[in-house]
C-alpha cells in the first residue's frame, strides 16, 4: 500500500521476473557497477553448475546503480538477487531494517580483514554484506608525460617525490609549467575523494550528527578548489564522457588509484602506452571504496543468492577477480596468497601491483567515520566541487550552496 | 467507433414512432405491456450504449490517470518517505517548502526555456516538412518514413550520440567551432547553451513524428480548394496560408497541446545528457528540469511528500500552458479567415 507511486517507476525498468524456470534451473542475477572482474568467474560457475546459473547486470557507475537500487527497494520488487553496494553507501544500507538478508554464516567466519568485516555489520550485529574488495590507493601516472616534463619516470623515484599533498601539488605545478596542455590529475572529484578518505570525520560525528562545517573538511575544500585555480585539475566531472575521453588525449598525468581503478584506467586508456603505478600515497595511506555483495530480502531465491554471493567473495575467486581487473581482495587468505603477492600488471609497465597494493593497504591509518547520510552528502560535495570546476560559481558561493544542500537532505 | 454508434442510433431512432403507433392502435383493445417494456429497453440502449462503448477508456483513465493524480495529492500533504512510507499529515508544508526552494524557481525557468527552445522550432519545422512532403514526390513513402526514423531510435542512443557531439572539451561541435575560430562552448556548464543542446535532442526526436501527423491532416484537405484557389490566382504561399493552415487547425491544436505536455515534462534527455554523478542537470542545475527535481526529491532525497507537491505544481503549470496555447492557436486559425 505504502508505495504504489513508486511501482510505476519501477515497472519502467523492465520487470524481468527472476525465478526458477520450468526445467528447474534457477537464474541468480548479480547487479554490479564499474568493473568487478566477475566475467570469467561467472563463466566458470555456469560451466560447473547445472541447477543455478549466474547472470550479471552491469551499469556504468555507482550513482546510477544507487538510483536504481532505491527505486526498486521502495517498490518492493525488481531488484537483482544479489546487489553490489559501494562501500561509502554501506552505512545507509545497514540502516534499512529488514530489506536485506542476514548473511551471517559460521563457515565464513574470519574470511575478511577485521576492519572490513566491521563495515558489514548492522546495529543488531547481523552481517548484511559480503565484502568483495578494498581500495588501497597508490598514484597512477603517465611515465611518458613525466619524461616530457623532465621528471623522473622510475616508479621508486616517483614515489619519493610525493610523500605529502604539498609535495604532490608542488610537483604538479612544476609539471604543468613544462607540459601546459596536460593537467596534473584527472579530476577535482577524484582528488576530493582521496583527501576525504584521510579525514576521521569528514561529514558526520561518531553519533551520526551531520557536521559539515568542520576545519578538516574546509581544509580539503581549500586544497581542492585552490588547485582548480592553479590549473592542476582537468576540471572534468569524473566518470563523464569528457573524462573518459581525456585518457586518450593526454588530458592528465596522474590520478589517485585504488586497486579497482586499475581496470578502469586500462579500459579507458586502451592503446595508450606509458602508464605506471607508484607505491606511494600523499599524506599517508588511503582507502577508497571497496564494495559489498548484499542479498535483498525481496528476491525469490535468497538461499541460492547467498550461496552465489559466498562463492563470489571467497578468497579463491577474489584472487581471480584481482588478476582480471585489479580489484584488491579484502579476504585474509587471498591477501596472503602467492597469486596476489606476486601479481604484476602488464598494462602498468609490469608493476608489481600485488606487492604495491598490499603495502598501500598497510599504510592506511585512518578509517573515516561514515554514517547513513555519507553517500548523499558526498554527492552534494562532489557537485559543489564541480561548480567551481566549471566556473559556474566561485569557491565561497559554492560552499554556501553545499551547506544549504546538506540541510535540505533533512 | 463513434461512427458506428451514431449510425446505430440513427437507425433505431426511426423505430420508436412506428412502435408507438402500433401500441396506440392496440391500446384501444387492452393492455399490452410488452412492447412498452421493449421500447424502454431500446431507448435505454440508444442512450447508454454509446457511453458503454467508450467506457473502457474512461475506466482505464480513472484507474491509471485519476487515481495517481488523487493519490499524489494525498501524498503531497503528508510526510512521506520513499522507504518508510506515510508519516504525519503536514498540510501545505511540502508545497511551501518546494516553492521556497531556490532550485524550484531555477528548474521551472529551465523547463520553460527548454520547452520554448524545443516546441517552437519543432512545430515550425514540422509544418514546413509536412508541406514539402505533401507534394507529388518521387519515392514518397521513403521520404515519409525516413523523417520518422529519429523517433524510432531510443532516447538513450540519442543521448549517447549527442553527448559526444556536445562534449565540452573533446566534442565534435566544439572542435568544428574551433576550426572557424570560435571559442569552445560549455554545452554542459553554460545555462543557455545547455538548454540549446537539450532542445536539439528533443527536436531531433519529435519533429518527424509531428510532421507525419500534420501531413496526414494536410492530405485530408480537399484538393478542389487548391484548384479553385489556383484559378483565382493564388500562389503556393497564399494557398498554404489561406487554405492549408486553417484546414489543419484541429490537428495543429492537438500537436501543440501534446508537445506542450511533453515539453514541460522533459526528463530523459537532460538526465542522460548530464555528466555529473548526481545527475540533477549539471553541477549547478543549469539544465535541470522540474521532472528532474521531482526525481531528486523523491528518489535521491527519498522524500515522496516534496516530490508529490512538486508534481502537482507542475500539473498546474502544464494546465496553464495548455489552455494558453489552445486559445492562442484558435486565434491563429481564425486569422486565416476560414470559419
Amino acid at each position: 500500500m505504502a508505495l504504489t507511486l513508486a511501482t510505476t517507476a519501477a515497472a519502467c525498468g523492465g520487470g524481468d521476473d527472476d525465478g526458477t524456470t520450468a526445467d528447474g534451473v534457477t537464474t541468480i542475477t548479480v547487479a554490479t557497477f564499474n568493473e568487478f572482474g566477475y566475467e570469467g568467474l561467472i563463466d566458470e560457475w555456469n560451466a560447473a553448475n547445472d541447477d543455478i546459473k549466474i547472470e550479471q547486470v552491469k551499469v556504468g557507475t555507482w550513482d546510477d546503480a544507487k538510483a536504481n537500487l532505491y527505486t526498486k527497494l521502495a517498490a518492493g520488487s525488481g531488484l537483482s538477487d544479489i546487489e553490489a553496494i559501494e562501500g561509502d553507501a554501506m552505512p545507509a544500507i545497514l540502516a534499512e531494517e529488514g530489506a536485506f538478508e542476514d548473511l551471517t554464516d559460521d563457515e565464513i567466519d574470519g574470511r575478511w580483514l577485521p576492519w572490513v568485516e566491521e563495515k558489514t555489520l548492522n546495529a543488531d550485529g547481523q552481517m548484511i554484506g559480503y565484502a568483495t574488495d578494498i581500495g588501497p590507493e597508490g598514484i597512477c601516472y603517465r611515465a611518458d608525460l613525466f619524461k616530457k616534463a623532465g621528471l623522473p619516470t622510475d616508479r621508486e623515484e616517483v614515489a619519493g617525490l610525493m610523500g605529502t599533498w604539498d609535495d604532490y601539488f608542488a610537483l604538479g605545478e612544476e609539471f604543468i609549467k613544462k607540459v601546459p596542455d596536460t593537467a596534473w590529475y584527472d579530476s577535482s572529484g577524484g582528488l576530493a575523494q582521496a583527501m576525504l578518505n584521510q579525514v576521521a570525520n569528514p561529514f558526520e560525528t561518531d553519533d551520526n550528527t551531520v557536521e559539515v562545517e568542520n576545519d578538516e573538511l574546509k581544509a580539503v575544500w581549500a586544497d581542492v578548489t585552490g588547485n582548480i585555480e592553479k590549473g592542476l585539475s582537468t576540471k572534468l566531472p569524473q566518470w563523464g564522457d569528457d573524462w573518459t575521453a581525456s585518457f586518450q588525449n593526454d588530458g592528465f598525468a596522474t590520478m589517485a588509484c585504488p586497486g579497482w581503478m586499475l581496470g578502469v584506467v586500462e579500459g579507458n586508456a586502451e592503446g595508450v602506452e606509458g602508464w605506471d603505478i607508484a607505491n606511494v600515497f600523499p599524506g599517508g595511506g588511503g582507502n577508497w571504496g571497496g564494495s559489498f555483495l548484499t542479498v535483498p530480502s525481496q528476491g525469490d531465491n535468497v538461499e541460492e543468492a547467498k550461496e552465489v554471493a559466498a562463492w563470489l567473495t571467497a578468497p579463491e575467486q577474489q584472487v581471480k577477480a584481482f588478476a582480471a581487473k585489479g580489484t584488491f581482495p579484502s579476504q585474509v587468505e587471498a591477501l596472503e596468497s602467492d597469486e596476489v603477492t606476486s601479481a604484476t600488471n602488464a598494462f602498468f609497465n609490469d608493476a608489481p601491483t600485488g606487492e604495491i597494493l598490499a603495502e598501500r593497504a598497510q599504510a592506511v591509518t585512518v578509517q573515516p567515520y561514515k554514517g547513513p547520510k555519507y553517500s548523499d552528502i558526498l554527492q552534494a560535495f562532489q557537485a559543489a566541487v564541480l561548480r567551481v570546476d566549471d566556473g559556474s560559481q566561485d569557491a565561497a558561493e559554492s560552499w554556501d550552496q553545499f551547506v544549504t544542500d546538506v540541510e535540505a537532505l533533512g | 467507433m463513434s461512427n458506428s454508434t451514431t449510425s446505430r442510433g440513427g437507425g433505431t431512432q426511426t423505430v420508436p414512432p412506428t412502435r408507438e403507433g402500433s401500441s396506440a392502435a392496440s391500446g384501444s383493445t387492452g393492455r399490452t405491456p410488452r412492447p412498452e417494456w421493449r421500447q424502454r429497453l431500446t431507448r435505454l440502449d440508444v442512450r447508454l450504449s454509446p457511453y458503454l462503448y467508450i467506457s473502457p477508456f474512461f475506466v482505464l483513465f480513472l484507474v491509471v490517470g485519476m487515481f495517481p493524480l488523487a493519490y499524489t495529492a494525498w501524498v503531497s500533504v503528508h510526510d512521506w518517505s520513499l522507504i518508510g512510507g506515510k508519516g504525519e499529515f503536514v498540510g501545505l508544508d511540502n508545497f511551501r517548502e518546494v516553492l521556497g526552494n531556490p532550485y524550484f524557481t531555477k528548474q521551472l525557468v529551465n523547463t520553460i526555456s527548454i520547452f520554448l527552445l524545443s516546441s517552437v522550432p519543432q512545430i515550425v519545422i514540422a509544418v514546413v516538412l509536412a508541406a514539402l512532403l505533401d507534394n507529388q514526390l518521387r519515392g514518397r513513402t521513403f521520404w515519409r518514413m525516413s523523417i520518422l526514423l529519429p523517433f524510432v531510435v531510443s532516447p538513450v542512443a540519442i543521448a549517447i550520440i549527442f553527448g559526444s557531439l556536445y562534449g565540452d572539451r573533446y566534442g565534435l561541435i566544439n572542435e568544428l567551432l574551433g576550426h572557424v575560430g570560435i571559442d569552445p562552448v560549455g554545452w554542459h556548464t553554460e545555462r543557455f547553451a545547455s538548454h540549446v543542446a537539450v532542445a536539439t535532442m528533443v527536436n531531433w526526436r519529435w519533429t518527424g513524428y509531428n510532421a507525419l501527423i500534420l501531413l496526414a491532416a494536410m492530405q485530408a484537405v480537399p484538393r478542389e480548394l487548391y484548384e479553385s484557389a489556383a484559378m483565382d490566382g493564388a500562389g503556393r504561399v497564399r494557398q498554404f496560408v489561406s487554405i492549408t493552415l486553417p484546414m489543419i487547425r484541429p490537428t495543429m491544436i492537438f500537436v501543440v497541446i501534446t508537445s506542450t505536455i511533453g515539453g514541460l515534462q522533459i526528463f530523459a534527455e537532460p538526465r542522460l545528457f548530464d555528466e555529473t554523478n548526481a545527475r540533477n542537470g549539471g553541477s549547478d542545475r543549469q539544465f535541470g528540469t522540474i521532472t528532474m527535481l521531482i526525481y531528486d526529491f523523491g528518489w535521491q532525497l527519498r522524500d515522496l511528500g516534496r516530490a508529490s507537491a512538486t508534481a502537482w505544481l507542475l500539473f498546474v503549470v502544464i494546465c496553464a500552458f495548455g489552455i494558453a496555447n489552445f486559445l492562442l492557436i484558435r486565434r491563429i486559425g481564425a486569422l486565416g479567415g476560414d470559419r
